[in-house]
Parts: C-alpha cells; sequence; structure tokens
C-alpha cells in the first residue's frame, strides 16, 4: 500500500463573517494550483462545499471582521474546532471597510439607511427575529477570540495565499516578504 | 577629521555634529523613522528609530555620534519593540489603507511592510476625527495622523505660516489648524507650501488626484523603504546639528 495514500489529508475551513467574499475570490486567483492543494488538504464548512457547521480542523481561515452577533457565534465555533485560526485580509486583520462606520451612532446609521435616505423607500429598521443583531461596532476577530496567523491584504493576492498555505502546511513559519504583504 | 562607531558590528564613520541617524544613513545604513527628516532638525518624538548605545535606549536621530559608541540597530529586541511602536500607532488612529490615496506611497504602511507587523495585536480606538475638505485644494484627513509635527515644522521654519500645530495632552493630543474657525480654508495655506509635502502618512492630501498612480508602480511598490536609503541622507552633513 502506497503510505502517500494514507496520510490523512489537512482540514481546512473557511468563512466569511462581515467581509465580501474577496478574500475567497482571491484564494480561487491561485488557478490551477488548487490541483496539487486538494492532493494535501480536504475543506469542511465553506462556501466551496456549503458545509453548515465547521467540525473537527487543523486550519480554520477566516474572512471579515465581526459585525453582528452571529458572525461572534460562527467565529467561537471555528475556534473551538480548529487547531490553528488564520485571519484573512484587511477585514479580518482591523476590522476594514466595515469599521469605518465605527465613530457613527448604530441608531443614527440605521435611521439614515432605512428611514430618512429616500434610497429604500422608507420600509423601517427591519427587525425579522431571523437577522442576527448589529454590533455597536465592527471588531477585527483577534478582539474577540485568539488568532493564529495574520494574512493582510485587500484582497491578499492569489500568490500571498498560496505561499501562506504552502509554507503552513510545510511546517513552516509562513514569510510572504517585500511584494506579497501588502494591507490594501 | 573623521571618526567611527561601532553599529550592528559594522564600523560607521562620522563627522562631528553628525547624529547616529545622519552617519548611519550617509553610510548606506537604514535605521527605520517617521518623524525624521533630511531637511529638519530632529525630532525624536516618534521613537521608531531607537536604538541602544552602550547597552541603553536612545533615538538614533537626536542623538550625537561619538567616538566608539556600540550601537545595537536591528536585533530581535530591537525590532520586537518597533513593531510594537507601529501597532500602537495603527490601532491609535484610523489606519485604513485599501481606501487611502496615500497607500503605497506612506512610511507607516511602508515600515509595517519592512518590519513585517502582521496584525495591529492591539485593540483598536475608532477615535472620530472629521476631516477637514474646506480648503480649495488640499484635504486634512485627521484620521492617519501620527503626530510627527513635520507639516507644523515646515509650515514654521520654510513657509513662515504657521498653519498647524498640536493641542491637547496625551492621548486627546491632536494635530489643529491656526484659524480662528479651526478650517484650512480659513489659512493661507497653498498646495505648494512645504507642509503640504511632508507629510509621511496620508493626513495632507491634494485635491483631484484620487489612485492616480497604479498598484505596482507606486514608490515603495518597487522596494522597501530600506531601499531607499539615499533619499533620507541629510543634504549636508556637517550643518544639520546646527540647524534651527
Amino acid at each position: 500500500m502506497n503510505a502517500a495514500a494514507v496520510k490523512p489529508k489537512i482540514r481546512i475551513a473557511t468563512t466569511s463573517l462581515a467581509g465580501c467574499f474577496g478574500c475567497h475570490m482571491s484564494f480561487l486567483d491561485i488557478d490551477e494550483r488548487i490541483l496539487p492543494l486538494l492532493d494535501l488538504v480536504e475543506f469542511d464548512r465553506s462556501p466551496l462545499t456549503d458545509i453548515k457547521h465547521c467540525g473537527p480542523c487543523d486550519v480554520g481561515i477566516i474572512e471579515g471582521g465581526v459585525c453582528n452577533a452571529e458572525n461572534v457565534h460562527v467565529l467561537r465555533e471555528f475556534r473551538k474546532h480548529c487547531k490553528i485560526l488564520v485571519a484573512i485580509g484587511a477585514c479580518a486583520v482591523n476590522g476594514g471597510l466595515p469599521a469605518q462606520r465605527n465613530h457613527l451612532d448604530l441608531r443614527d446609521i440605521l435611521e439614515e439607511v432605512y428611514q430618512t435616505d429616500p434610497g429604500v423607500g422608507h420600509g423601517g429598521i427591519p427587525n425579522d427575529p431571523e437577522l442576527p443583531l448589529p454590533l455597536d461596532q465592527v471588531h477585527p476577530i483577534h478582539e474577540v477570540v485568539k488568532i493564529d496567523y495574520f494574512l493582510p491584504g485587500c484582497p491578499p493576492p492569489g500568490d500571498a495565499i498560496w505561499k501562506f498555505l504552502t509554507d503552513l502546511i510545510a511546517g513552516r513559519t509562513p514569510h510572504l516578504g517585500h511584494g506579497l504583504l501588502h494591507y490594501d | 577629521m573623521t571618526d567611527v562607531f561601532n553599529l550592528d558590528g559594522k564600523e560607521v564613520p562620522f563627522t562631528p555634529g553628525q547624529t547616529v541617524m545622519q552617519a548611519a544613513l550617509t553610510a548606506g545604513v537604514f535605521i527605520p523613522h517617521l518623524c525624521y527628516h533630511p531637511e529638519f532638525k530632529p525630532h525624536g518624538s516618534c521613537k521608531l528609530c531607537t536604538v541602544k548605545v552602550n547597552g541603553r535606549p536612545a533615538t538614533s536621530c537626536t542623538l550625537p555620534a561619538a567616538a566608539g559608541m556600540e550601537v545595537e540597530s536591528n536585533t530581535p529586541e530591537i525590532l520586537d519593540k518597533r513593531r510594537m511602536l507601529l501597532q500602537m500607532l495603527l490601532v491609535e488612529g484610523n489606519h485604513f489603507c485599501p481606501s487611502c490615496e496615500k497607500s503605497g506611497n506612506c512610511k507607516l504602511q511602508a515600515l509595517g511592510y519592512e518590519l513585517e507587523v502582521m496584525t495591529p495585536h492591539f485593540t483598536h480606538f475608532y477615535p472620530d476625527r472629521p476631516v477637514d475638505a474646506s480648503h480649495h485644494d488640499v484635504l486634512l484627513d485627521f484620521n492617519r495622523c501620527i503626530l510627527c509635527e513635520l507639516c507644523i515644522r515646515a509650515s514654521a521654519e520654510v513657509d513662515h505660516k504657521n498653519v498647524f500645530a498640536l493641542s491637547g495632552r496625551g492621548l486627546k493630543k491632536h494635530l489643529i489648524v491656526n484659524a480662528e474657525s479651526g478650517r484650512l480654508a480659513d489659512t493661507d495655506f497653498a498646495l505648494t507650501d512645504k507642509a503640504a509635502q511632508v507629510c509621511p502618512v496620508g493626513v495632507i492630501l491634494p485635491k483631484r488626484v484620487g489612485f492616480a498612480v497604479p498598484i505596482g508602480q507606486r514608490h515603495f511598490d518597487a522596494a522597501p523603504m530600506s531601499g531607499h536609503v539615499a533619499e533620507y541622507v541629510p543634504v549636508a552633513p556637517a550643518d544639520q546639528g546646527e540647524r534651527k
């Protein structure tokens, strides 16, 4: 029996919290390198698999910051089940674009968007019980759970994600260096 | 007469009156800095250029070089401290690089890359700092101010206009505009002023420029800050210490 065939694959879960899925799209920019990657890893909960809840995983990759109660639950689920948790992208690292509402009062924002601004047709602030409650501020994920690695960028380029993942899978400390490390 | 001191095991020559920073840069050795500028009197406030001299920390931009000094700069201990300073700057203001026109040309960002700051680490302040868009040619975005006082120094010493100042103390310290109204439009500030050109971050921005230079061609895209040492070398090394 081939020893390589029985070597268990590294199990990875990914999600987007208060993000735009741009980091997931950038991950797909690794292009055909996804094929050798899939020889080494398998995906648990992820927009790529549509699995709804995270099981025991080696690596969890989180895009986006925390802007509502559901984000907090999902983030804690990932922290509970993943040995290594990675913040990917500007929003997960420092709150990013959604956090630019942080100096404004949440009620004022909701009233302006749903009541006074003509764009949404004065429908009133949505209050369906299925909608997760927004937090007063958007937080980067390291302010909520312990994060093991950070991969900044808006989004990080596919090459940076590839470098990061191949380093991590090979057991090296991920290192990006000039040209791959970007905050924008 | 030229003397030497030791910087990370390398002999660095200096002329009397030069600071450790000036001598190092002249010798082609990069020391991280934000409030230092080759055309202005050293300020010593950002602390990024902190080195250890004979075992004691000191700001290399203000410390006069002396023969026989043992200076440590590029050591894990000092790099960790510099990283922490950058992280504290990053959480104290609102530094959202993706939506900043200075991105790619910003020294705070470039030093973050240089020192591989992967996370702001601390809890963000997310301060409320309204922008001043009153001036016809220039936008002031106070969210990014790191209090280096370069615009203050330039406006006072070169432009002789005293447009900027710092107000408040401690956490409440902030950049203000010297006008009754507090608005930049009510000063004689002009886009051609030296003060409009020295901001190391994205506070003082010319209007109607936007993201003119594509990613990949911006100042720090080609080389990190340490690759631009020649730009920071003092123009007339011997006079720098005397300059007011």
